[in-house]
């Protein structure tokens, strides 16, 4: 049967583009070392000291923030289902699941098929083992050329092929958890996350996308992903130190597995559901080399060009920063911070990677969701150390979530409460 | 229809239009070479000659080998054929100058790692052979001799060099939907400017991953051609003899512009992107929902997002893979969507001359869909000698053959159910 022109028509969604719509944060789900949900983070990140879970020794000498435990079953109930994905997958899909979960969103099917999936993903695991027979076997015999092939075509799995591409974990979100409008995958390690997170605020604020589940995983504990950062010298070996300690002795990244996943949703549309939001979605930035340098007289950031920093200049503002402890991007985010300091126009900065460790492509999408939890409690998260200033818990503020690249790229989004103008 | 003399398309927004382009696949380097050895039915695909085949069922791909590079790696070759694509729509379009373009860079960029032979020489290492496996690779890797694979291997690198080598403006955006990565591409810049983010961006959509790895794990899946003699004849898409897709590398590039901008600088137009579908499919990890209902969603997306009947298409760029299962579906979906039009609606399959392009596909091909507009010709689908009665399309088999061709439908649809359509016009009315 052929399709009507007119239903042709019906099919899409039929509001006028329109830059006016708002994005709000109306579901978070996050794991990390600190444990499961928002909750359990606020609580964690309520302690102080807040204290830190680091495994020194299974990865030594790089320290990692290992996951804590969490039932796969709560979220991917199907058993099968599990042994499809690799563990970065298996994290990214249960974020996923807390986040629909969070926002209302599970069990309603005619919502998840108009929620759009844009994931920040790297690649999933190498099967660690495999890799070191393969080398073993190739290197006994160098002279034969087949030897590669033979070893490849006996140690890989087929299956696991699928746990490793990128896309595949955006794929698992739509089969675990029928989330089946649009499909994005970003990559490029921490700007994948500000690309991803940028695309959806973008799709709600032109009425192309009405509510946009947006997220990544970082699975630390694996020896591939931490070769691909030692080859540049990236990580950090030895005892546990924060990012700026890290940033004195010359730098270095202590990753931490983690999900983070939101739902970022158009305010009218949650409205007229009923889901209390967390937040408000102001401007995002992102830029291949560095954001944009805040106008050096007083008074001038108000007018200038740039959204982000026209914002930024209406009102005292906190700041999350996702500083990873890898110079010289750590020098080059301090110095843009600095700027902001000496305008007076930011507060308290707390380095969220001291507490969670590094996430790579979830690595921004982490701080959205700390950031989220800490607007819809009126406060900013306290300090890390007894040692640090106290937090200026004086009502509603704003907040600045950076993601500077370890390598590359510059990111920033500010978040505002929902009853005040980004 | 375009709206005319406001240059916005019928649903308001500004109209995106094509002002450079070019590809680069097995078949040649350049819009040209390739475009005359498509309708002449030509095959790209070949013996692999880039690292042995001993012991592998399939021995056949669409490599491309003559980019003059140093050595061999997937994002060395993925880079150097997105650079080379880049430049020549850049230059086509005369926007910009060499190295500023006036907009984003959006790059559909294959999953790359570090392969073997980079694992192999980080095993060989100098004073490691105490050590075993990843242990053995990290303390070569703590050595700092091997710090040029860093910045080679990371996810953000193609872009990155790419970026900096045309000075595109902004975060350039990287993104992987597997077989529809290259339409996605392009959909998000068409969307970029729709937004009035920018006037002008930039679309590439590259892939140079045929390694020995990657060939074996498709090979793995059973996800491949076997029918390795003659090589040419491997990709039998939507003929009864088929038997999976035919790895192949490739890259294409889009010069894509608000209407009302190239207009304004007299740009030359070269085709309209009239619309963009997009819808994820929940069925399986590599298999279509059986009544294929994301696929038909996706191209009746496409459709309406351009305000386009299906009676004005003229001719369907299929997703065409080859496998068993895809054609099958693919042409089922087309049924959906065309009514009993499906049986005389031209639907040819490019991926029978240059194999599966996997993260460039959807450029390359809506590359070869504006060509086809532009020259009136529909390019065949080759190597039919055993026609499937169960898929009752005008294939245009074997011989491409002239055709009055206003607008196009490209199909992309990717493992892991990533599904993506573009409609495609010639110049604006």
């Amino acid at each position: 049967m052929e399709m009507r022109d007119s239903q042709i028509a019906e099919r899409l969604n039929e509001t006028p583009p329109s830059k006016d719509r708002v994005a709000w944060v109306t579901g978070v789900g996050i794991v990390s070392s600190l444990g499961v949900g928002a909750a359990a983070h606020w609580e964690a990140l309520s302690a102080a000291p807040v204290r830190r879970r680091v495994n020194t020794s299974d990865f030594a000498p790089y320290p990692v923030f290992p996951l804590t435990d969490i039932r796969l079953d709560d979220q991917i109930p199907n058993k099968a289902d599990h042994r499809q994905m690799g563990r970065w997958q298996q994290i990214g899909v249960y974020a996923a699941g807390l986040a629909l979960a969070d926002a209302g969103l599970k069990g309603a099917p005619e919502l998840l098929a108009m929620t759009d999936v844009s994931v920040a993903a790297g690649n999933g695991e190498r099967d660690a083992g495999a890799d070191a027979n393969i080398l073993k076997a190739v290197t006994a015999a160098p002279e034969n050329a087949g030897a590669l092939n033979a070893a490849l075509q006996a140690s890989l799995r087929p299956t696991l092929y699928l746990g490793e591409l990128s896309n595949l974990l955006a794929g698992n979100i739509s089969i675990v958890h029928g989330v089946t409008r649009s499909s994005r995958t970003f990559k490029g390690e921490e700007q994948a996350g500000v690309a991803a997170f940028r695309d959806a605020v973008e799709r709600i604020r032109h009425g192309t996308s009405q509510s946009v589940l947006v997220g990544g995983a970082c699975n630390a504990e694996r020896w591939d992903a931490l070769l691909s950062m030692e080859v540049g010298g990236c990580l950090w070996s030895g005892d546990p130190a924060t990012v700026r300690q890290r940033g004195d002795a010359g730098g270095g990244i202590i990753p931490g597995s983690v999900g983070a996943f939101l739902v970022v949703e158009e305010a009218e549309h949650a409205r007229s559901r009923g889901i209390r939001p967390y937040a408000r979605v102001g401007s995002v930035a992102a830029e291949r080399l560095d954001l944009p340098a805040l106008p050096a007289r007083p008074g001038e950031a108000a007018a200038c060009a740039n959204p982000l920093l026209r914002q930024l200049a209406q009102s005292p503002f906190d700041i999350l920063s996702g500083a990873s402890g890898a110079q010289p991007a750590l020098k080059r985010e301090l110095s843009w911070l600095a700027a902001l300091d000496r305008a007076g126009l930011s507060r308290n900065v707390r380095h969220y990677g001291d507490v969670v460790g590094h996430g790579l492509e979830a690595h921004f999408l982490t701080g959205i969701a700390l950031a989220s939890i800490s607007l819809s409690r009126g406060q900013f998260i306290p300090p890390f150390d007894e040692a640090d200033e106290p937090a200026n818990s004086s009502g509603s503020q704003r907040i600045l979530v950076t993601g500077f690249g370890h390598w590359r790229g510059a990111g920033a989004a500010l978040m505002a409460p929902i009853e005040v103008a980004a | 229809m375009m709206a005319g003399a406001n240059l916005k398309d019928p649903r308001g927004r500004p109209a995106v239009v094509v002002t450079g382009f070019d590809v680069i696949t097995s078949l040649g380097r350049g819009k040209a070479d390739n475009w005359t050895r498509l309708i002449a039915g030509e095959s790209g695909i070949h013996s692999i000659k880039r690292f042995p085949t001993t012991g592998l069922k399939t021995t056949v791909a669409g490599t491309v080998d003559f980019m003059g590079l140093e050595a061999y790696s997937a994002p060395a070759l993925s880079l150097a054929m997105a650079t080379a694509v880049a430049r020549e729509a850049i230059a086509e379009a005369k926007i910009g100058t060499r190295r500023s373009f006036p907009g984003p860079l959006y790059l559909a960029t294959p999953p790359t790692e570090l392969e073997w032979p980079q694992r192999q020489a980080l095993f060989t290492a100098e004073g490691n052979s105490d050590k075993k496996g990843y242990d053995r690779l990290l303390a070569a890797a703590r050595t700092g001799k091997f710090a040029g694979l860093f910045s080679e291997f990371q996810f953000a690198s193609v872009a990155e060099h790419l970026a900096e080598a045309t000075g595109t403006k902004g975060l350039p955006v990287s993104l992987s939907t597997a077989c529809a990565s290259g339409a996605t591409a392009i959909q998000m810049g068409v969307e970029a400017i729709r937004r009035g983010d920018t006037d002008a961006a930039l679309c590439v959509a590259t892939d140079g991953s045929v390694h020995a790895e990657a060939l074996i794990r498709f090979s793995l899946l059973s996800a491949l051609s076997t029918h390795n003699d003659p090589p040419e004849r491997a990709s039998r898409p939507f003929s009864k003899d088929r038997g999976g897709f035919v790895m192949a590398e490739g890259a294409g590039a889009f010069v894509l512009e608000s209407y009302a901008s190239a207009v304004a600088r007299g740009a030359r137009i070269l085709g309209v992107i009239r619309g963009c579908g997009e819808r994820a499919d929940d069925y399986h990890r590599t298999r279509t929902h059986p009544e294929g209902l994301p696929i038909v969603s996706a191209m009746t997306s496409a459709l309406a997002d351009a305000a386009c009947a299906t009676a004005e298409i003229d001719y369907v760029n299929a997703h065409g893979t080859g496998t068993p299962e895809n054609d099958k579906m693919e042409y089922l979906s087309l049924a959906k969507v065309f009514g009993e039009r499906v049986h005389s609606l031209p639907v040819s399959s490019n991926k029978s001359m240059i194999g599966h392009t996997l993260t460039a596909a959807g450029a390359v091909e809506a590359a070869f869909s504006l060509l086809t507009i532009a020259n009136g010709i529909l390019p065949p689908t080759i190597n039919n000698t055993h026609p499937d009665p169960d898929i009752k399309l005008d294939i245009v088999p074997n011989k491409s053959r002239q055709a009055k061709v206003s607008t196009v439908l490209s199909n992309s649809f990717g493992f892991g159910g990533q599904n993506a359509c573009l409609v495609l016009s010639g110049e604006p009315v």
